[in-house]
């Protein structure tokens, strides 16, 4: 670009661009952006095609992450392949955790009890949480914003004591079992519960000062990235993806799973598409979470939280020791795993991302035929091509982030 | 609202549909490769069924399943005009999943393939999406989609040999690894200058 005014992405015409070409005839160059690009949050290779500063082509490679999943998941028992869910979207893994029984759950034909699903329904919430911090943070970050990624990151670190609190481990979850969950709330969880998000909302509260309104951030932001409704349907986006573009679809609203049909909240939409839309929805959406914790620690009822059925879930410990029965349904659950019928199954989770569904086939025995994830970012990465070419390429680092790409999902 | 989807797959394509279960209440519709894309099509554009999302593309390779149960996950219609029964389909399924945003419903669509003609048109001129699931399924599987532009392996790497979720690739083994680029993997690209 030799002109002497920035020219901005739409600002040049067709034929202006033609003519810049044709006197470089020649002058495209070819680079790599990644595998591991410090402005890119996850492993991901664009090799640019670039005319001067506009991106003219771009092939995007995936797959520095595979680790196998769901070859792995064909190998132990249905009940051995929840750690692996984990590692999934490793920022928010209870919402697989969650997605996960539930598609084996369906198969069963089995319900959890009231108490585990709202047990459930509050670790997607805390996860969407933790998910949308941690894409707010890196984003302000990798557009220069070190300040707000603290913000993010120190409010993420405020909920991660209390998902430590509950499951033993911060990021390695495996809370959820088929049939229940690991264990109950300890003690006093509400108040801890409230009191880290509570910080989290200030903190939010903050990086909102510092972001929203912030000239260079909505510059970078604003109209960069931008994704047709069309585009988006088309191209099999789920989540904030899809909101973005101005589409009403929210698993938790329109399908609605566990008991999100009790809860009163809003479905958050965005309506051009663009990075600063993105941005938005998830500021929005944590305070839309933040409001359903509310409601579940209210309405949240008391009872079992494993259903009463020792084919399922295992047995109490006393029972174990002290009575036949108990052993052999402890050592059958562990050894043999669930005996669940053959047919196959799908079932869909509202994500961090968008919509995480679990694809299970069984051939009647206490192993899984097939275990097949669908990714929200998989999908969101085969449209991430047409919303960044002919742009700038400094506009691949705002667009990439807002669409939150996470290594461990898409690769799988 | 399953069974419902199903009749109206039925009523349109009759013989086009080996069989259909709903299991958990997902409609599910195993049908003949010839038509798959005229019943896709038609899927997304009748108001009936609406289906603006294809949401995934997979595989599964059937080869190890247990023969008495196979009628669970594909049933196919008794006398079926095709001579097919559910002990007899080939090796190979690959399997879509529907959604409809406007009617908020779903329903999976099967294709049965055997591992000598194990060739899939492909649905990208339908939707976007098909493109990446597509390219997934061949990686993983080694199904072919006829009329996928950009073929190209996914997750994996171009020298890597086999397809590792079919039920014969080994859990462990060694692979060649990727060879370091020459100067002359760029220099020949007509881009570089």
């Amino acid at each position: 670009m030799s002109t002497t005014t920035a020219p901005s992405a739409s600002g040049l015409s067709a034929a202006q661009s033609v003519k810049a070409t044709a006197d470089r005839s020649g002058d495209l160059m070819t680079i790599n952006m990644g595998p591991s690009h410090p402005a890119t949050h996850g492993t991901v290779k664009f090799v640019l095609t670039l005319d001067g500063e506009m991106v003219q082509d771009v092939d995007i490679h995936i797959g520095y992450l595979h680790r196998g999943f769901e070859k792995m998941a064909e190998q132990g028992t249905w009940q051995q392949v929840l750690p692996y869910t984990d590692r999934l979207n490793y920022v928010s893994p209870m919402v697989n955790n969650v997605g996960y029984v539930m598609a084996v759950e369906k198969l069963m034909g089995i319900t959890a009890t009231p108490r585990a699903q709202y047990i459930r329904m509050l670790i997607s919430e805390i996860s969407r949480i933790t998910d949308h911090f941690t894409g707010l943070a890196a984003g302000a970050l990798e557009l220069g914003g070190f300040t707000p990624f603290l913000y993010g990151v120190q409010a993420r670190e405020g909920l991660y004591p209390i998902v430590e609190e509950l499951t033993g481990a911060r990021l390695t979850t495996s809370y959820t079992r088929i049939g229940g969950m690991k264990a109950d709330l300890p003690e006093d969880y509400e108040a801890h519960v409230m009191k880290a998000l509570d910080e989290a909302i200030d903190l939010l509260s903050k990086m909102d000062k510092l972001l929203t309104k912030n000239r260079i951030f909505y510059d970078r932001m604003i109209a960069t990235g931008q994704l047709s409704q069309q585009d988006a349907i088309d191209s099999g986006c789920t989540g904030i993806m899809l909101r973005c573009t101005g589409v009403d679809w929210d698993l938790r609203k329109h399908q609605p799973y566990l008991k999100y049909d009790e809860m009163d909240f809003e479905v958050v939409i965005g309506h051009q598409g663009d990075n600063y839309d993105r941005y938005l929805c998830r500021v929005e959406e944590i305070k839309q979470s933040y409001k359903i914790i509310q409601q579940i620690f209210q309405k949240m009822p008391k009872g079992p939280i494993n259903v009463d059925d020792w084919k399922v879930c295992l047995p109490p410990k006393d029972a174990v020791y002290n009575s036949i029965e108990g052993m052999i349904a402890h050592f059958k659950l562990v050894i043999d795993g669930h005996q669940v019928p053959p047919g196959e199954i799908y079932a869909a989770v509202e994500g961090g991302n968008g919509e995480v569904g679990f694809y299970a086939v069984s051939q009647g025995n206490g192993r899984p035929y097939r275990i097949h994830v669908r990714p929200p970012c998989f999908y969101a990465m085969g449209i991430l091509k047409k919303m960044i070419v002919g742009h700038f390429l400094s506009d691949i680092v705002p667009t990439f982030d807002t669409l939150n790409m996470i290594g461990g999902e898409v690769d799988r | 609202m399953s069974q419902k989807l199903i009749d109206i797959v039925r009523a349109k394509f009759g013989d086009a549909v080996l069989g259909s279960h709903s299991t958990g209440g997902d409609a599910t519709v195993l049908v003949v490769r010839e038509k798959l894309v005229e019943i896709m099509t038609f899927l997304r554009d009748d108001p009936r069924s609406a289906m603006q999302q294809l949401i995934d593309v997979t595989g599964v390779d059937y080869s190890e399943f247990p023969i008495e149960f196979r009628a669970r996950t594909s049933p196919v219609d008794a006398g079926h005009k095709s001579g097919l029964t559910s002990a007899t389909l080939p090796r190979f399924e690959v399997v879509y999943h529907l959604l409809s945003l406007s009617l908020k419903h779903r329903l999976r669509v099967k294709v049965a393939i055997s591992l000598e003609d194990s060739i899939v048109p492909s649905l990208s001129g339908v939707w976007l999406a098909a493109g990446f699931g597509e390219r997934e399924t061949w990686d993983m599987y080694g199904v072919r989609f006829e009329g996928l532009a950009d073929h190209r392996r996914i997750l994996l790497y171009e020298e890597f040999e086999g397809h590792p979720l079919r039920k014969d690739y080994p859990l462990r083994g060694y692979q060649p690894l990727v060879s370091l680029p020459t100067l002359s993997d760029y220099t020949d690209q007509e881009t570089y200058r």
